[in-house]
């Protein structure tokens, strides 16, 4: 496992707060590691988890994560609904077992893997990140994940691959809303090379500490904390390397509103949305919107030699 | 005691009834984890909802003989105008907490705040001058001034669509509920063109 030498030490979790975790673990019978059994009982009591120490935990910087309810009852996933608490309903009996994820493209060792066997190859960690919707709205999250660098070095891409593209899963007949003409589905999404290597790039397989529940992109979602949402495709079936700057499904439909970068930029506005504060949900004040999201200081040295205003 | 129509009654209810699930929910706990936008997105759907209605009263005489609408369209307009007055408030206040830079910043940087704020302002007159009083004393002007009312619709329907993510004249994206809209309005004003005389002669010959 390598460490990035430029994680601040604030990002670090304090130990009373991972100990006071691992009590919870231990008190609610999850077994560190035992994430497959947690995936048998995907039933388990949201209210629990709630309850659960990791809602105290914060940041970075220091703000509080958002509930569990409302992590899992506010959601934008337009493959159900366009209704923000409309999802959870009807995502609720989403098939996500048996999951497989095909990993090919330019890459040297192409392999099909079930999600159990990523669970097994990658050691899950937690990472607590802001999340910034386009909307202009954020929260705090508490994902389980392994960084998308282990599973890309695993398949070893070749010398021309230069970005990675996502794709979610289509199934229409579970998810209502790919039956609306209005989008090109399935919906892709798409990384530069450097940016999916860089250690903060996360595939999440769950939240505070449980499964992701369907409504969250479960069983397999990317998170880029740096970009606006829509960047961290759900319920991903296939990651392909790629030559050429992979379409995004967002840039399909608005290319002058929705930018294949998208990294969170307060200097560069949305078209029809302020990008310059937002609303963190939970509070009634705005507050402002920090540059690349706050994480300026791991990821802005990706693009240093790059015009923002026109790359967005 | 006066008696009231059907028509009158469903106006009423529905104008107030509306208010009322709104502050309910929000005393309940019922609205998302995001509340300022949900009371921003209700009320501008009422507003919207209310002055489609309204637009739709006139038709219902030139095509089906049926004078009561006209007499209930003021009371939609100024149903309209109200719940277009909660949302610029909730805009201003709660969403943006009377930052009034930050505000101007918004509305014009962003064009479908510009279109919404335009569309409000050029309600306020309308709403002003809808009593008999006005009527009397404007004359021609009067209906001039009420006449906007054919610009002011498509624009609110244009902040509606420009609000949601998705490309309204290519179809693409977050806009069936606003592309329904434009066109029942469409349908609504081309109900007031020439058109509608062809319609009548068609549809009623023994009119």
């Amino acid at each position: 496992m390598r460490y990035p030498s430029n994680i601040p030490s604030s990002e670090i979790t304090p130990k009373d707060v991972y100990l006071s975790r691992r009590d919870f673990i231990k008190a609610s019978g999850l077994v560190a590691g035992s994430m497959a059994l947690a995936a048998c009982a995907p039933d388990a009591p949201a209210t629990e988890i709630a309850a659960a120490p990791t809602s105290s935990a914060t940041d970075e910087l220091g703000d509080l994560v958002n509930s569990y309810e409302d992590i899992t009852n506010y959601n934008n996933y337009y493959e159900f609904t366009t209704d923000k608490q409309g999802v959870a309903g009807l995502a609720k009996d989403f098939t996500t077992a048996p999951w497989t994820v095909e990993v090919g493209g330019l890459v040297q060792n192409p392999k099909t893997f079930g999600i159990e066997d990523l669970l097994k190859l990658f050691p899950v960690e937690e990472r607590i990140y802001r999340l910034r919707c386009v909307e202009a709205w954020s929260m705090v999250i508490p994902w389980n994940g392994f960084p998308l660098a282990s599973l890309l070095e695993a398949v070893a891409p070749t010398s021309d691959a230069k970005y990675v593209r996502f794709e979610s899963v289509y199934r229409p007949q579970e998810m209502p809303g790919q039956d609306s003409p209005f989008y090109p589905w399935p919906y892709q999404e798409g990384l530069r090379l450097d940016e999916a290597m860089n250690d903060l790039t996360l595939l999440a397989t769950g939240l505070y500490g449980e499964m992701t529940l369907p409504q969250n992109g479960a069983p397999l979602r990317l998170v880029v904390p740096w970009k606006y949402g829509f960047k961290s495709i759900k319920s991903i079936v296939k990651i392909e390397l790629v030559a050429e700057q992979p379409k995004t499904l967002w840039s399909e439909i608005q290319s002058n509103e929705y930018g294949f970068y998208a990294n969170v930029n307060p200097a560069v506005n949305h078209p029809r949305w302020s990008q310059a504060s937002e609303r963190r949900i939970g509070e009634l004040t705005r507050r402002p919107t920090l540059p690349f999201n706050g994480y300026a200081e791991q990821v802005a040295g990706l693009y240093k030699d790059m015009d923002l205003s026109v790359y967005f | 005691m006066k008696k009231y129509t059907p028509l009158q009654i469903i106006v009423h209810l529905y104008a107030w009834s509306a208010l009322a699930l709104l502050i309910w929910d929000a005393f309940s706990g019922r609205l998302s984890p995001n509340p300022i936008q949900d009371f921003e997105q209700r009320t501008g759907r009422h507003a919207v909802t209310l002055l489609v209605l309204s637009l739709a009263c006139t038709p219902m005489h030139t095509f089906f003989r049926w004078s009561e609408p006209l007499k209930r369209r003021r009371a939609l307009g100024l149903y309209a105008l109200m719940y277009a007055s909660i949302h610029v408030l909730i805009f201003v206040d709660l969403d943006y907490g009377l930052a009034w830079s930050l505000i101007a910043q918004t509305v014009f940087e962003k064009p479908y705040i510009l279109v919404g704020a335009l569309s409000f302002l050029l309600m306020i007159p309308l709403g002003v001058t809808s009593f008999d009083v006005w009527k009397i004393r404007l004359k021609k002007t009067w209906k001039r001034i009420h006449q906007t009312v054919y610009f002011i619709a498509p624009l609110v329907i244009l902040h509606f669509a420009w609000s949601k993510k998705g490309a309204l004249f290519s179809l693409q994206g977050d806009v069936l509920r606003p592309f329904l809209y434009a066109l029942v309005l469409a349908l609504l004003l081309l109900a007031r063109t020439p058109l509608k005389k062809i319609v009548r002669r068609t549809n009623s010959p023994a009119d």
